[in-house]
């Protein structure tokens, strides 16, 4: 395993310095679906400079990032370039070796007793998973998304680190990391504290507390993790204020996030509807709108309650696609994960339309934007089309997961090849 | 009232033009300066250099240096935030001596009025397109094609239209109106519309693609009329290149188009003063614009000045033939899907493979290879004629366009005969699983790369998909070999367009003979080389980077056993 991931590093790192030394790096750092108002680069090195200056960078409304950020780069910014390249290979690695860990606790016998005779086709076998991780890995590193990303210098790489180490953390059991990486992940943007609701049941499900409201050591169990988290949030937050002297970067980094001011064009959905809305409505719609990433948590933690790592899964795609700043960078994090669940794709349904149409929508983007801007022979509402459809396509790859992993699920208790009472073969429909 | 009902006036312009009848050689720089600055304009002027990458045969230039000089009209009443262009290229000899008479005279009546909303600015530019570009660099701020000029030292304003003027002669018969620019870009619907109303309004004859509009559209011959005229403006917008100064102004989002003036053997003659009053009544209309022209169509093609073809009338029928595509990587998905013989498949026995698993190195090999080789090929065929140019130069007796243009196609013929998968090294033959995966990608890159082709430049897109779609679509290991790689050869980017240019001849009622068609062709792939670095054309990088190493994918499957 060591051997192969040590290539693929290799190769990653090599297609990484090469596109940095070339021109397309300017390019790639100025387009609106690799950075966002919230990872740009470009940003950073403007707080960078007003922070020089002695001024809060926070003023003029350019740089939206947080204090511990703008503190990392201060002293890493002649490294830029190798920051971020180290950021991706290490989170590549942190998930490779989540997976390796979480494949060897599962017990191939121990399972193999509980199903009917003949679901044993839809067990996966040890050696079919020995190549899982290096492909996660593979995914990651490899793929043009995280590329584009990583050569741009948005910030969304450490962001998917840090996601990454928290889920590495949480996996191996470890409840203090496991917390405090949560809260530096909900520091740096708002949107993983959703992330709380999978820790929690996978933690639980490691030490045997069982999910049930009337139980105690259920409600001790939460209010530990709690405890944990609101505290290294807390203490993370002071030491911005410390940091920086004032609590001016509250508004700048989380009003920001949520209030939604800036309306470039992204891959995200938020954009063009709060560019034509009228002032009077515009509460209510933000309000609609973010609470749509939040809202999914209940109902696929009660779906998923025996199943932590795949709602992982599912919560990070639904933060990738709903959230208020959208990039591409986000899409290869939950998409690095789509190997692990290769066991599910004799189920999926929609596999092929959604890669044809996600490829075309990559590719029409630069299109659309240069026939809107440069062209003028179009307008914003041809590159919404293009939005809307991608976005489109990545809930259907998303629930199309679901579906397949809820049927699998079914086929596992109550067997492969169903039959109807009398003996003839019966059809599983979803109503 | 119009242009030149003063009797005075009319005596200025005629004595300018017979002036201007001499051949120039070069431009009269300080005649020009100081005849602009007599008629009460700011003149300007800017210096700009470039050394082309190769010599250009058509023009006979390699090392151009020139000067433009531009008069601004300022308007008397208005706030300095648009300006109009109206600009004749001067070009040494007889070939544009009148317009730029036209142009001086017009100044001098544009000066006297008080209804100028916008500022004017006569440009009179060197070395047609190269001095054009030089000039919208400057105005711009950008610097997108490496050229050296100095800065422009007058401005007024964005620009919201552009007209060019092209006249050889004092006396036409009719104008030819020319509207395709850089990339296949076009003018809003509006510019052709607001000039073929002036034409009939002043009568005077307008033709566009040198084709006059017929009036019997029921009959055969009316129709293969228009037909012939809407291929000759496809042809134009699928080669890329501006075929007139106003195409480069269409990339800075300005509405621009080109107006020759044709000498031809007809009874009705107009001179330059009716010429001048048209191109008054256009000003006076492009000066009222609220806004920049964008309510009419970007997209579409033209069978005459009357009729048009709007994007939503052609675009089905592109998508009809991208559906093919679509629908064949269906059928692909489907036989992969479908679960393997278990005599084939023997080592898993335990569950049946759905999709496409690469359970083995050499599978994922099989599939990279190809598409790693037909890619480096494509670069090789971008950067290669350019960069040995010397080398040629010196074993060869060539000159150095000769050896460009001769390298690109020894390069493209060579990537036919490259070994294009190592699997013949490996295990002897290809798999028959191997070929489908390779004809899945191959067809879903194509398709994905001709919709964002036919959406920049329809032509373009729409050519490629019409040769290369049923050869992607048919072609197979098992069809038979000889027939199918002469089918793939005939159909592939550089035959299109040798076909093309003989094609383009026929439509223009020039058809010329073989030898002379070659070399045509020649020049054809050196002039696209040379629009790309010197207008930033998209055509050659699309042709040699994207469209070539796709063929080539094609081209390694028939070859696959």
């Amino acid at each position: 395993m060591a051997a192969p991931l040590t290539l693929l590093l290799l190769v990653a790192v090599t297609v990484r310095a090469a596109l940095f030394r070339s021109s397309l790096s300017e390019l790639i750092s100025e387009r609106v679906e690799v950075v966002s108002p919230l990872t740009a680069w470009k940003r950073v090195i403007e707080g960078l400079a007003l922070l020089d200056l002695g001024v809060s960078p926070y003023s003029g409304d350019v740089f939206h990032e947080t204090p511990l950020t703008i503190y990392l780069f201060h002293f890493l910014v002649d490294y830029a370039e190798v920051t971020f390249m180290v950021s991706v290979a290490g989170s590549s690695v942190v998930v490779t070796y989540l997976i390796l860990f979480q494949f060897r606790k599962q017990k191939f016998a121990l399972e193999a007793d509980r199903y009917p005779l003949d679901c044993l086709e839809l067990i996966r076998s040890p050696k079919e998973m020995y190549y899982i991780p290096l492909k996660v890995a593979m995914f990651y590193l490899l793929n043009p998304f995280t590329i584009l990303s990583c050569v741009a210098k948005s910030t969304c790489g450490l962001n998917n680190a840090i996601i990454a180490l928290f889920i590495l953390s949480t996996i191996k059991g470890n409840v203090l990391l496991s917390a405090i990486f949560l809260s530096l992940a909900t520091y740096q943007s708002i949107y993983p504290l959703t992330l709380c609701a999978p820790a929690l049941l996978y933690l639980m499900q490691r030490q045997y507390i069982p999910v049930n409201f009337r139980r105690a050591s259920f409600w001790w169990f939460i209010v530990q993790y709690a405890f944990m988290y609101l505290g290294s949030l807390f203490v993370i937050i002071c030491l911005s204020f410390f940091l920086l002297g004032s609590w001016d970067y509250l508004p700048s980094v989380y009003g920001f996030i949520l209030s939604v001011p800036d309306l470039t064009p992204n891959i995200g959905l938020f954009w063009y509807f709060f560019a034509e809305m009228f002032e009077h409505f515009r509460l209510f719609f933000l309000c609609v709108f973010q609470i749509n990433v939040f809202f999914y948590t209940i109902p696929l933690s009660i779906k998923l309650k025996e199943h932590p790592v795949f709602l992982i899964f599912m919560q990070l795609a639904v933060i990738s696609i709903f959230k208020s700043y959208p990039t591409v960078g986000d899409i290869s994090l939950y998409m690095a994960f789509l190997p692990v669940w290769s066991h599910l794709h004799r189920f999926l349904r929609n596999i092929f339309l959604v890669s044809c149409v996600l490829l075309a929508c990559s590719a029409l983007f630069p299109v659309l934007w240069h026939l809107w801007i440069y062209a003028g022979s179009a307008n914003s509402n041809f590159y919404y089309a293009i939005t809307l459809l991608f976005n489109v396509a990545q809930i259907l790859l998303v629930s199309d997961y679901f579906y397949a992993f809820l049927r699998r699920e079914h086929h596992l208790t109550y067997g492969l090849y169903l039959k109807r009472k009398d003996g003839s073969e019966a059809t599983l429909v979803l109503k | 009232m119009g242009l030149l009902s003063d009797p005075n006036r009319r005596r200025a312009l005629i004595s300018l033009l017979t002036r201007l009848n001499t051949p120039i050689c070069g431009m009269p720089v300080e005649w020009l300066m100081k005849t602009m600055q007599a008629k009460g304009l700011e003149v300007f002027t800017q210096r700009f250099s470039r050394t082309l990458p190769f010599p250009d045969e058509n023009k006979e230039r390699y090392m151009v240096r020139g000067t433009n000089v531009y008069g601004i009209l300022r308007a008397p009443r208005a706030p300095r935030t648009e300006a109009l262009v109206l600009s004749a290229p001067c070009s040494p000899g007889d070939n544009n001596n009148q317009a730029v008479g036209l142009l001086l005279g017009l100044a001098e009546y544009f000066r006297n009025q008080i209804y100028w909303a916008k500022d004017i600015i006569f440009l009179v530019n060197e070395h047609d397109l190269i001095g054009m570009q030089a000039w919208l660099e400057g105005y711009h701020h950008t610097n997108t094609t490496g050229m050296d000029w100095s800065p422009l030292q007058g401005r007024g304003g964005s620009i919201q239209a552009a007209l060019s003027l092209e006249l050889s002669s004092d006396i036409i018969t009719s104008l030819d109106l020319v509207l395709e620019g850089l990339n296949g870009q076009l003018p809003n619907l509006d510019l052709a519309n607001l000039f073929y109303a002036f034409c009939q309004k002043i009568g005077v004859l307008c033709t566009i693609q040198g084709k006059l509009q017929r009036n019997d559209w029921d009959s055969v011959s009316g129709y293969s009329h228009a037909v012939q005229t809407m291929m000759l403006m496809v042809m134009k917008q699928a080669s890329g290149r501006p075929w007139g100064d106003h195409g480069l102004f269409l990339r800075y989002h300005i509405e621009a188009a080109t107006i020759k003036g044709v000498n031809s053997f007809r009874q009705y003659k107009t001179d330059a003063t009716t010429i001048g009053r048209l191109l008054e009544g256009m000003y006076r209309k492009l000066n009222n614009l609220l806004e920049r022209l964008h309510q009419s169509y970007f997209f579409y093609l033209m069978p005459s000045l009357s009729h048009f073809v709007s994007i939503g009338y052609y675009m089905p029928a592109f998508g009809l033939l991208a559906v093919i595509l679509l629908l064949r990587a269906l059928d692909l998905w489907v036989q992969l899907s479908t679960p393997p013989q278990r005599t084939e498949d023997g080592v898993t026995d335990i569950e049946p493979v759905r999709g496409t698993h690469f359970k083995t190195v050499a599978d994922l090999l099989s599939l990279l290879t190809p598409l790693v080789i037909s890619h480096l090929t494509g670069v090789a065929l971008y950067m290669l004629p350019i960069r040995f140019q010397e080398m040629a130069v010196e074993h060869f007796p060539v000159s150095e366009t000769e050896a460009v243009v001769l390298t690109a196609i020894a390069v493209y013929t060579a990537g036919l005969a490259l070994p294009h998968n190592t699997h013949r090294l490996l295990s002897g033959e290809g798999t028959e699983q191997g070929w489908r995966v390779l004809k899945l990608v191959a067809v879903l890159y194509l398709a994905v790369l001709l919709g964002c082709t036919a959406l920049i430049n329809f032509s373009l897109g729409f050519i490629l998909a019409l040769t290369l779609v049923p050869v992607a679509a048919f072609v197979t290991p098992h069809v038979p070999k000889v027939l199918s790689a002469f089918i793939l050869v005939i159909l592939s980017p550089a035959c299109t367009l040798l076909f093309s240019v003989f094609f383009f001849q026929e439509l223009q009622e020039m058809p010329i003979s073989f030898q002379d068609g070659w070399l045509l062709f020649l020049s054809v792939i050196s002039q696209g080389i040379l629009d790309h670095s010197l207008y930033g054309s998209l055509v050659y990088p699309l042709i040699t980077l994207l469209v070539y190493p796709c063929w080539l994918l094609f081209w390694n499957i028939l070859f696959w056993n």
